[in-house]
């Protein structure tokens, strides 16, 4: 559903009739040229309208990655936040939920609870950052509702499940 | 459910012949060796109907007993007597030479519109009939009659209570990991009558029996997959039904061993307290009050006077227990690695838990002061450790390898007669 804009290849026509006010990103979309399926082209278009999801998903960054066992925000997860907090200072009428999740390496109960200690640090980080804690509700799923599969001793597969992802409503 | 059972109980004329030890299995370390017996397809009397029942009933007796690993069933190749035979003249002396301890004999009787099945266990040492009962059902609950058979002859030769007609809820789940579906599901112990209890489009997690078993609490996140809440399913109107509001993530929930109340965990802000929750007014009541802690996974004592449960207070989460009443918490595992679940058996002297150290997930039990503490399984991925009412097994989810199926399984307390629950797809998380 969502598109990380880097991955994609999107006709320079698409991507320039779609871009009314263009990012970095979008520039980079219209210069790699060639050939996209209409939806990933459509959300490739779609990010490049500033305001929208896809914009805060690929543009901003939707995610803050964790260490294993921890819920203190680190520095790339702290500028991540900060782009997040701008952002949702500049479009107010959205409200968001912050999900926490942990890697299947280990037990569904106190991963329930440490999801919800690593979304909740990441709405302290926005409230820090001046957005209202009220448009901002947590929930975890800890160990159950993986982002990333997760064969045994994949270690980037893991962290890409150590994560807090701010999802707007 | 199941329909009512009606038992009558007859206890039959003993003929003793001599006055010795009797047979009496008694388990107390890993290396006991299963007693052979010997059961008899138990026979309807000519009535055919009544034979085909008679042999379903044998057979489910035969699997209980050789299941819980104290029985091995002597080759029925090998018999030497029908059953009829050996509820009215059984040959003790040709029995011991197929080197059976104990001899099973059964008879099917109608009785008006409902079945009665008469049985006898005898020890052949002593020349003894150890029990001897006439069970009477309606014909569609064999399958109780023959889990009531098997609790019978397991009772009186271990002294502790028999759990072949107990049942277990679980999480079945399916589909691909990142799609996972998870819906609540009840059997019998060995698998047979399985059913769902919820249709698969809520995620459901951690159910837990009442002590009646006539309800289970769990947490189901709600149809927009970001409302988990504490649900409780009553058997009784076969409906779910939503309890207390949500303020804070509720995890854990548990019955209290009188089942007036749960007892929980709620996440909220980073840390996670412990709480009681009345059924009754639904009213919260704190238990903990740590703001910097993960408190989680409580359970009571069997008697109600203690909790354990999961801490990080430490830095890693580690196992407490303290008073119902009020306290700290004294923790009582040491051991390298990281605990949850902790489950107090129904004895009161075992906590099974769940512990892991680095990649490895072990099953084990320790006495509620923290001493004794022994690992009875270990692999990939366990965890979720449920008692047998009768505190004697212990069953858990377990996943042997990352590309192996998740699934149930059970081990006796002393860490033998490990089992694979047989069930019709992938399940986690049991309840017993």
């Amino acid at each position: 559903m969502r598109l990380k804009i880097t991955s994609l290849l999107a006709t320079a026509a698409l991507a320039l009739t779609a871009c009314g006010s263009s990012t970095d990103e979008c520039a980079e979309v219209i210069g790699q040229g060639g050939l996209l399926p209409a939806a990933e082209a459509l959300a490739a278009a779609e990010a490049c309208v500033p305001g929208t999801v896809a914009d805060f998903v690929d543009n901003v960054g939707d995610r803050v990655f964790f260490d294993f066992d921890r819920s203190a925000v680190r520095p790339d997860g702290m500028e991540t936040l900060q782009r997040q907090a701008a952002w949702l200072n500049t479009y107010g009428n959205y409200v968001v939920t912050i999900n926490g999740h942990c890697d299947n390496r280990g037990t569904v109960e106190y991963n329930l609870a440490l999801g919800e200690r690593r979304a909740f640090a990441a709405k302290e980080k926005l409230a820090a950052f001046g957005v209202d804690p009220a448009r901002i509700k947590v929930v975890s799923y800890g160990k159950n509702r993986p982002i990333a599969e997760q064969p045994a001793g994949d270690e980037w597969a893991y962290q890409q499940n150590r994560v807090a992802i701010t999802v707007l409503d | 459910m199941f329909k009512k059972l009606i038992f009558t109980f007859l206890i039959f004329l003993s003929f003793t012949l001599g006055v010795s030890a009797e047979l009496r299995i008694d388990i107390t370390e890993g290396t006991f060796k299963p007693v052979p017996i010997a059961i008899t397809p138990f026979t309807g009397g000519g009535d055919s109907e009544l034979a085909k029942v008679g042999e379903d009933i044998t057979q489910v007796i035969m699997n209980d007993l050789e299941s819980c690993g104290l029985f091995k069933v002597v080759d029925p190749n090998a018999y030497i007597q029908s059953a009829q035979d050996v509820m009215t003249h059984p040959r003790f002396e040709d029995w011991k030479i197929l080197n059976a301890e104990a001899l099973v004999g059964g008879l099917l009787k109608r009785n008006g519109n409902n079945l009665q099945v008469e049985f006898r266990l005898f020890d052949l040492f002593t020349q003894a009939q150890l029990t001897g009962l006439a069970l009477g059902a309606d014909p569609s609950n064999w399958r109780q009659v023959a889990h009531k058979v098997a609790n019978e002859i397991y009772e009186r030769m271990t002294g502790d209570k028999g759990y072949f007609d107990t049942r277990v809820v679980y999480i079945a789940e399916s589909g691909p990991e990142m799609d996972r579906k998870y819906r609540l599901a009840i059997m019998d112990q060995d698998g047979a009558n399985h059913q769902f209890l919820s249709s698969g489009t809520t995620r459901v997690l951690t159910p837990r029996f009442s002590p009646d078993r006539t309800k289970i609490a769990y947490i189901d996140f709600g149809k927009d997959d970001k409302s988990p809440n504490v649900h409780i399913y009553d058997f009784a109107s076969g409906q779910a039904s939503t309890i207390g509001s949500v303020e804070g993530q509720r995890m854990s929930p548990r019955f209290s061993p009188k089942g007036d109340h749960l007892i929980l965990s709620s996440a909220k802000g980073g840390s996670a307290s412990l709480y009681k929750m009345h059924l009754g007014n639904k009213q919260l009541e704190r238990l903990t009050t740590s703001t910097a802690t993960i408190d989680v996974s409580p359970c009571y004592s069997p008697d109600g006077s203690q909790i354990v449960y999961i801490s990080d207070r430490g830095g890693k989460p580690q196992i407490y227990v303290r008073d119902t009443t009020g306290g700290e918490g004294t923790r009582i595992s040491f051991s390298p690695g990281r605990y949850d679940n902790p489950i107090w058996s129904p004895r009161g002297d075992l906590i099974a838990f769940t512990r892991q150290k680095g990649s490895i997930f072990y099953i084990g039990v320790m006495r509620p002061d923290g001493s004794g503490e022994r690992m009875l399984d270990s692999g990939y991925l366990l965890e979720g450790p449920t008692w047998c009412p009768n505190g004697r097994e212990i069953m858990y989810t377990c996943q042997p390898s990352s590309n192996a199926k998740v699934g149930l399984c059970s081990i006796d307390i002393v860490g033998v007669n490990k089992r694979k629950i047989n069930l019709p797809g992938e399940g986690s998380y049991p309840t017993w």
